[in-house]
Order: structure tokens, then sequence, then C-alpha cells
């Protein structure tokens, strides 16, 4: 991972002698600030400027900027208020003025109308005590385009100052049921990392459970209970077109794409009742079984590179994750810490799983680091579930309970930054992170 | 959530409890469908399954009335109580003397930990019905099993008592 330019994580003091005198300490300080909750670096994203027809641009892009940085949980973004000047490119930036306000990195720019629909949108991020641009970019966009080229500019700038590449222009899936009994409904939802732009992909009287998303974000897989049983659906987002892949008696669950996305890894029951996990060959429809025991053996998931699967299983008495090859053989238990860990869920870096590990009487969302295979519980409520980690590996989002209800939180995968998205009326379960978008 | 929204809620929470008694209930509390009586046409699945016979067992109409009954669970467990024994060997005899019907059993968990793993919880029950019903003389082709885990709890609640309401097998007689 490239060496972030500003990798301090400082609390804004508010005096410029404090922060001038901490300067060279800064790498004891960065030390400090890892280990608390709450430090946000101070940043002002300065309303861009606007060059065009009409009272201004179609997309206040500072906005959608400042709020993306602010629900990384580290950031601070300065109100506009506060700001005294409001420069609009970087020669018009009086860095001394912003040191005083205890501001630590500055975003200015500008949204140029160049046509019709067409627009130019131009930023620079500065770092402000050592006076110097980090990143200057400038990107075509129309109207419809442009939310997504805020997100980008967020990514950007998110990456230059902490080394992780940012998720703004990510999506995520999740389920939501409404009303009770005969009149419950469900409905597959795919909105934008900030939660905008909800888009129903299918709504249903019976249930719909673990959506899942192809690599290349084309593609949900999902179980459905239409007709009374379930069945496995793959459906193209762009059209709506869907295709369902499995619905052998029994139960069919649990579907999971490969990386290479020609795989689906998915729970069958059979008649019998005994469920396994197996893969099917989403071209050729050729299904290959990975287990036999006749324990519950479900909810599988695949490595980053494609080699194996990881999955639930109760063989052992209550529910372990376990993983096999993905071309078959022995399982081998992997959590052995607790009396219930399920779910299984890789991070794309291959280094961490995400996992429901039921912690003093709760069901909370644990990382176990691969390597040095420490549990690390992120999460605090009695009844969380659905672990997904980002595209960057950083954070994960799951769901927790407000009441009666279902509601989405994300935490950063050392569980020291969680947010909570905001609430509706619905009941909300099974969020998933899309992957990086594909240009 | 408004007042009366959460009022609303509360009622149907209560009805929903209230229709199976709250508290485990006794599989002879069954019995008080034969109030219905067999002629009862409110329409639905249970009615079309009357016509192969005559005599209808009273005994084996669930909580709504319909051809059916709940069997219910204790924590962790898909053992079958005793107390279902009898009731769940009349049902099988009924299916075994009506080779035109079936059976769907639906299987379902509490809402407690991973969505997944419930489904397999509820299938598990389910199964252990199936298999009694086989060995009492019902044919593999008249069963058919579904799990549903925590999708669709009888009641919404998140104590014990609730719990203890959505661990169950629902038998529902289909055509």
């Amino acid at each position: 991972m490239r060496k972030p330019y500003m990798h301090s994580l400082q609390r804004s003091v508010g005096t410029l002698l404090m922060v001038t005198c901490c300067l060279s300490a800064r790498a004891e300080l960065v030390i400090e600030i890892t280990k608390g909750v709450g430090q946000r670096t101070p940043v002002a994203v300065v309303p861009f400027g606007w060059e065009g027809s009409g009272a201004g641009a179609p997309l206040d892009i500072a906005g959608v900027i400042a709020a993306d940085l602010e629900r990384s949980g580290r950031f601070d973004a300065v109100d506009e208020i506060s700001m005294l000047q409001k420069p609009t490119a970087g020669v018009d930036v009086d860095f001394d003025d912003w040191s005083i306000l205890g501001v630590e990195a500055i975003v200015v720019g500008k949204v140029t109308q160049t046509g019709d629909n067409a627009y130019s949108i131009q930023f620079q991020l500065f770092d402000v005590f050592g006076k110097q641009q980090l990143v200057g970019y400038r990107m075509p966009a129309s109207r419809g385009t442009m939310r997504s080229a805020a997100h980008r500019a967020a990514d950007m700038i998110y990456e230059k100052l902490t080394g992780i590449p940012g998720v703004f222009g990510t999506q995520v899936a999740y389920v939501t049921s409404q009303g009770q009994g005969a009149g419950k409904t469900y409905t597959l939802v795919v909105s934008d990392a900030d939660g905008e732009n909800e888009n129903t992909i299918m709504e249903s009287r019976d249930p719909i459970m673990s959506p899942a998303w192809s690599p290349d974000s084309r593609r949900l897989a999902y179980v459905s209970f239409e007709g009374n049983q379930s069945g496995i659906f793959v459906q193209t987002l762009r059209t709506g077109n869907r295709i369902k892949v499995s619905s052998l008696p029994g139960i069919n669950g649990s579907p999971a794409f490969s990386p290479d996305g020609r795989q689906l890894v998915l729970t069958l029951g059979g008649v019998d009742g005994n469920l396994d996990i197996h893969t099917l060959d989403l071209n050729g429809r050729e299904l290959t079984r990975l287990t036999t025991d006749r324990a519950i053996d479900t909810e599988g998931s695949w490595s980053p590179d494609g080699r194996e699967i990881y999955f639930t299983s109760d063989r052992s008495g209550g529910p372990q994750i376990y993983k096999v090859s993905a071309s078959g053989g022995t399982a081998e238990r992997v959590t052995f810490e607790g009396s219930y860990n399920a779910r299984p869920r890789m991070s794309p870096d291959g280094k961490k799983l995400a996992l429901v590990h039921l912690d003093r009487g709760n069901y909370r969302i644990a990382v176990l680091d691969v390597e040095t295979r420490q549990l690390l519980v992120v999460s605090a409520g009695s009844q969380d579930e659905s672990p997904s980690f980002a595209p960057n590996s950083d954070s994960l989002i799951y769901a927790t309970r407000q009441g009666r209800n279902g509601v989405l939180e994300t935490v950063s995968a050392d569980g020291l930054v969680r947010s909570r998205l905001a609430a509706g009326q619905s009941d909300v379960r099974e969020p998933v992170w899309s992957p990086f978008p594909l240009f | 959530m408004r007042n009366s929204t959460l009022a609303l809620m509360v009622l149907l929470a209560l009805a929903a409890v209230g229709c199976s008694k709250n508290t485990i209930p006794d599989p002879e509390a069954t019995t008080a469908g034969s109030e219905v009586g067999s002629d009862t046409s409110t329409g639905g699945y249970g009615d079309d399954g009357l016509s192969g016979g005559e005599f209808v067992d009273n005994d084996l109409l669930g909580p709504d009335g319909q051809m059916g009954m709940i069997i219910y669970f204790d924590f962790d467990q898909s053992e079958l109580r005793p107390e279902y024994t009898d009731l769940l060997s009349r049902h099988a005899t009924h299916l075994a003397n009506n080779p035109g019907i079936s059976a769907r059993l639906e299987g379902h968990a509490d809402e407690r930990g991973s969505r997944e793993y419930n489904i397999g919880l509820g299938e598990r029950r389910s199964q252990t019905v199936r298999r009694m019903m086989l060995i009492q003389g019902a044919s593999a082709n008249q069963i058919s099993t579904v799990s549903f885990g925590e999708e669709r709890p009888a009641s919404t609640g998140s104590d014990e008592e609730a719990y203890s309401l959505n661990r169950r097998v629902e038998i529902k007689y289909t055509q």
C-alpha cells in the first residue's frame, strides 16, 4: 500500500503554536491517535465555483465530497460559515488563514459548463501546513454523471490523505421488509453507498434472502421464496432480466459468486434435507458437491484467489467456520474461539474473515485475522448479522437492530470507527457491499 | 415511529400471540377446531383436501380451523417432543389413507443468529416431522418440505416467549 502523505489523524487543537510544535513529533501522535476513538482530521471542502448558465451548478459537489469524508468517520469537514474566504483555485488559497482554523487539508474546485449537458469539474487538494498541492484533477461530466464524479473526487482525496482507496463510488444491495403477516412485502434494493439513488430490483410477497454481487457489479444473485419454495435467481441489474439457476427439491440457498464470476457456491438440501455446499458452473450448469457431512453445511463464500470456499458447519456440535478447496477435499476448521461462529466473508485483500460470533450471549460481528488468528469483535449489538466487506477491505457493513427494525451500520475493520446509516420506516437486512465500479 | 403505528403493531403482535394462546400450546387445544366443523367453507387449501374423504377427524384441524398442525420445538432442538406423537401419527395415517392428498411441512427457527444457518435449523425440524410421518405410513411423494428459517416468524417479539412460538413446523395440506 502506498504510504499516505498525511498519515496523521490529528485532532484539531485550534492553535497554530500547538500544531507547529508537534510537527516534528508526528510519528508519536499517529500511534496515540489510532488507539483513540473519534479523532478526526479537520479538512475544508470549499464550495466549488461555477461558470455557466443558470444560478449555479447542477450539483453541490463540495457538499457531496464533504459528506463522504465525514461519513468515513476519519474527517471533520469545516462548516461553510467558518470559512473566511472561498477560493476556487489554488492560487487564491491563503494557507495561513486556514492554519488558524486548524484545518490540515483544503479542497477547492470549480464546475465549468462546456455544452448543453456537458461540464468540466476541476478540483485541487492542498496540504495546509506544507502549502503544497497533493492532487489536482479535471474530469468531464453530464448532469446525470455529476454525482458519480463527485464521489470519484472524494475517493481520490481520501486515498491521498489516508493511503486507503475510497469506496464512496460504490453501491450497497440489501433487503427490506414492510408490513406484517399476510400483507408483508419484501424488496431487494440497490443504492449508492451514501444511501442515495435507491432502486428497487425486485419486490415480492415471499421472502427474499442472501443477495450477492457479481464481480463486475452487473448482476445480483439472491434467494427467492416465490411459489412457497426456495430458488436461486441471477438478475442483470441494467435490464432486470433474471434467470432461475437453481430450484431443486428442498433447500436452494446461500449463493455467492466466484471471483471470476463464472461460478456460484450455493447450498442444496435435497429431499432429505441434508444441507451441503455445492458449486454451480453458470455456463454449463454443472454442479459439483463439496461437502457430504450430515451436518448443516451452508453460507459458503470464496477466498479472493478463488481457491477455497469458506462455510458454516455444525458438524462439531454448533456452528463454526470451515474451509475446503474449491476443487473438493477435506474441510478444515477455521474458528476455535466461542460456541457459535457463522456466515464467513473474506476481505478482498485476503487478510481478514468477517463472521457472526456469539459474544457472551450477544450475536456480534467479529473479524478474524487470517495470519495471527486473532478474533476481534467489532460491533456492539445483540442481533448483529450479515457482515460484508467494502472493496477496500477497510470497512464492513452489517445489519443490527434499532427497536423492532433492522438498520445498517458500517464499521472500520479495526472496530474503531462506527456509524449508523439513516433508518427509515422499513426493516432493513442483509446488506452487501458492491465491488469497485469498473470504468 | 408514530404512536398510532406503534399501537397497531402492538395490536397485531398481540393478536398473533393470542391466536397461539400465549403459551406453548397443548396439542389437545387443536380440538377447539372441532367447534368450527368440517363443513365450514372458508376457502383455502384445506378444503380441497377434504373432498377425497367423507369423514374428517376434527382433531386434525389446526388453530386456524384448517386441516393442519403446528409442532413446537425446544431451543437448539429438532427432536420431537413426545406429546406430539399421537396427533402426528393421525395426520400420517390420514395421508396414508388418502394417497391423492399431499402435505407441505414448513420449518421455522427463532431469529437468533445467522439467517441461512437458521434455514438449516428449520429444515432439520421439517425433516424430523417428515421422517416420523413416513414411518407412520405416509408416502414420500405426499410430503414436501420447505424451510423459512427466521423469515416468517409467528411472533415478532425478541424474548423467549416469542422465540418459543417461532421454533415450529407447520403442517399444511396442499392439493
